[in-house]
């Protein structure tokens, strides 16, 4: 067993031997709320023309403490993210909360690791990185390449959430939440009480179709609490921010034919393969990256529901 | 296995040095290695007559991969298919199954899911009754985005442990009696792989996994599986194959902790 040791050891050599802190250009930021910033990620799928800003990422500013709420799908990113905070606040970055450890919301981690920051996460983020981290930077090569990857290191939470936490930043109190297994096994809210907004991360997508690695059956059951949540508007983990809770309608529906479509066809002995791959195809002309995301969480519902 | 681990452990650590893990993978064909270390550079024949291999283009879900593997009637008298071996030459355990054919069972169908790495070629060998070996494959892109064959819900996959499934799937040209029967098993197993650390003791968990199925009709065997890691969390096989008349169905499923999980149905699909 020793060899994996030494592989991930390996990896995580080169990642720390060039980190380099090149002065970043700061990332095209937009005030959504006072105080409250949000860059919008391209929906795509991430690659080395992107830097891997596919995702929706931001910051909140208190009077004492900035919170970054994900750091982006590269260093390249979490350093623009950076100077963009940098240029609007001299306030101290105090928590960076990943809504999850997908790599278009945390391979901008590296960039933000300093004394004083504390990264905030759900209660399984950390196994979740520990197993996944190595796959994802084996299978974000081909696509991104070793200029975005060489400095990308895993790098979990150390305040865990299980239930919810309050991060004080001074006149202004966030509210981050652990969900069960919706989208992915570590998913959190951030809820700004102030301006009302939600950052749902990846429990929330819109206009890109959403992207099950976690339970459909409990990423259903949990929009009706995600809907109860008191907030104005959402940031989406995609997709554009819009009015909360009527942004979330698409997405039921998307989630609920899948599920609709997937339960009929298990139920009547359809082969998993032809089953996902005729799955929810009304939503085709709803959703952008469709063709890329639809059989796979087809596939995920199909061997979920063989249980029930 | 140990000498292939061993010798893919030292590509994986050699590529990690030198920082282009991706690039590194394709330049080595891993296949001549393979040939070597799971069939003792036998010989291996075209198999397009024998079998075929049936999978996506690209792996949709890393994590759940279907994998389809059909058994062609035989026109060569004399000669069956005995077994299959399915390979999966990118990943970290190659070797991802083999089964071996009841001599009586007519199987003519075996489809399981399987996890997938990387971009990748995938073997399937099949070994006839004759000792001579048949190969064909095809080539599987990995998934993109945030797909990790990794397990996705790590209580739930906790929660059905040992929960043994069987089903039968009508089809019309079934008789009361004999005729061509599709079933399927599925056995609750997280199927670990072993390449995660534990975050309380830092330490690797050891490979966890189902690395023998068995499933008879009444006493004769239909199929049999040996498993690794390279197979898809709670193991499914749907496989068709020619009732005897039995009157019982039954599985036997083992894994690597020595838990031994073992289900009998009545053939109309009631537990006995």
């Amino acid at each position: 067993m020793r060899y994996r040791t030494l592989t991930i050891a390996a990896v995580i050599g080169i990642a720390v031997q060039t980190n380099t802190q090149a002065q970043e250009r700061a990332l095209p930021v937009r005030e959504i709320a006072s105080g409250v910033f949000v860059h919008e990620g391209r929906i795509e799928l991430a690659s080395s023309d992107n830097d891997g800003a596919i995702a929706n990422i931001g910051f909140i500013i208190g009077t004492t403490a900035v919170a970054v709420i994900d750091t982006g799908g590269s260093v390249r990113e979490g350093r623009q993210l950076l100077a963009a905070i940098r240029a609007r606040t001299s306030v101290p970055i105090r928590y960076v909360i990943n809504t999850h450890g997908h790599p278009d919301h945390m391979f901008g981690n590296a960039a933000f690791v300093a004394d004083g920051v504390t990264f905030v996460g759900h209660h399984r983020l950390p196994q979740a990185m520990a197993t996944r981290g190595p796959l994802y930077l084996d299978s974000f090569q081909r696509s991104m390449g070793d200029a975005l990857l060489n400095d990308v290191r895993i790098v979990p939470p150390t305040r865990l959430v299980d239930g919810s936490l309050a991060l004080e930043l001074g006149e202004r109190t966030v509210i981050v939440k652990a969900w069960p297994v919706a989208h992915s096994d570590s998913d959190v809210t951030v809820f700004d009480r102030t301006s009302q907004i939600l950052f749902a991360g990846d429990l929330v997508f819109i206009r890109h179709i959403p992207v099950l690695d976690g339970s459909i059956k409990n990423w259903l059951d949990s929009l009706d609490d995600l809907v109860a949540l008191p907030a104005r508007r959402v940031v989406p983990g995609h997709g554009p921010v819009s009015d909360w809770p009527a942004a979330l309608a698409d997405q039921r529906r998307y989630l609920g034919t899948l599920a609709t479509d997937i339960r009929r066809d298990v139920k009547g002995g359809r082969p998993i393969r032809e089953a996902a791959e005729q799955a929810a195809t009304t939503e085709r002309q709803r959703w952008e990256l469709f063709e890329d995301y639809n059989t796979r969480n087809a596939t995920a519902a199909y061997s979920q529901f063989e249980w029930e | 296995m140990p000498r292939l681990l061993l010798r893919n452990a030292c590509i994986a650590i050699c590529m990690s040095m030198f920082a282009a893990p991706a690039a590194a993978v394709e330049a080595i064909d891993p296949w001549p290695g393979l040939v070597q270390d799971i069939f003792d550079n036998k010989p291996i024949g075209d198999g397009g007559d024998l079998i075929a291999l049936d999978m996506p283009a690209r792996a949709e879900d890393a994590a759940i991969v279907p994998v389809t593997l059909r058994i062609k009637p035989d026109t060569n008298s004399g000669r069956r298919v005995v077994a299959i071996t399915v390979v999966i030459d990118q990943n970290p355990a190659p070797m991802a199954a083999k089964f071996v054919l009841g001599a009586d069972a007519q199987v003519s169908e075996i489809a399981t899911r399987v996890r997938v790495n990387n971009y990748t070629n995938v073997h399937a060998v099949a070994e006839t009754s004759d000792g001579k070996l048949h190969m064909v494959k095809t080539y599987v892109k990995a998934s993109g985005g945030c797909s990790a064959p990794a397990i996705k819900n790590v209580e739930e996959s906790k929660a059905r442990l040992g929960q043994i499934r069987y089903r039968q799937f009508t089809k019309p040209a079934d008789g009361a009696h004999g005729g061509a029967r599709e079933a399927q098993v599925m056995i609750g197993h997280p199927n670990n792989s072993g390449l995660q650390m534990d975050q309380v003791t830092q330490l690797y968990v050891p490979a966890y996994y189902v690395d023998r199925i068995r499933l008879w009709q009444d006493d004769a065997p239909i199929l049999s599986m040996e498993g690794g890691i390279s197979i898809s969390e709670d193991p499914n096989i749907r496989f068709t194959y020619v009732a005897n008349g039995a009157r019982t169905f039954r599985i036997e499923a083992k894994d690597t902790d020595g838990h031994v999980f073992e289900k009998t149905w009545k053939i109309d699909g009631s537990t006995m």
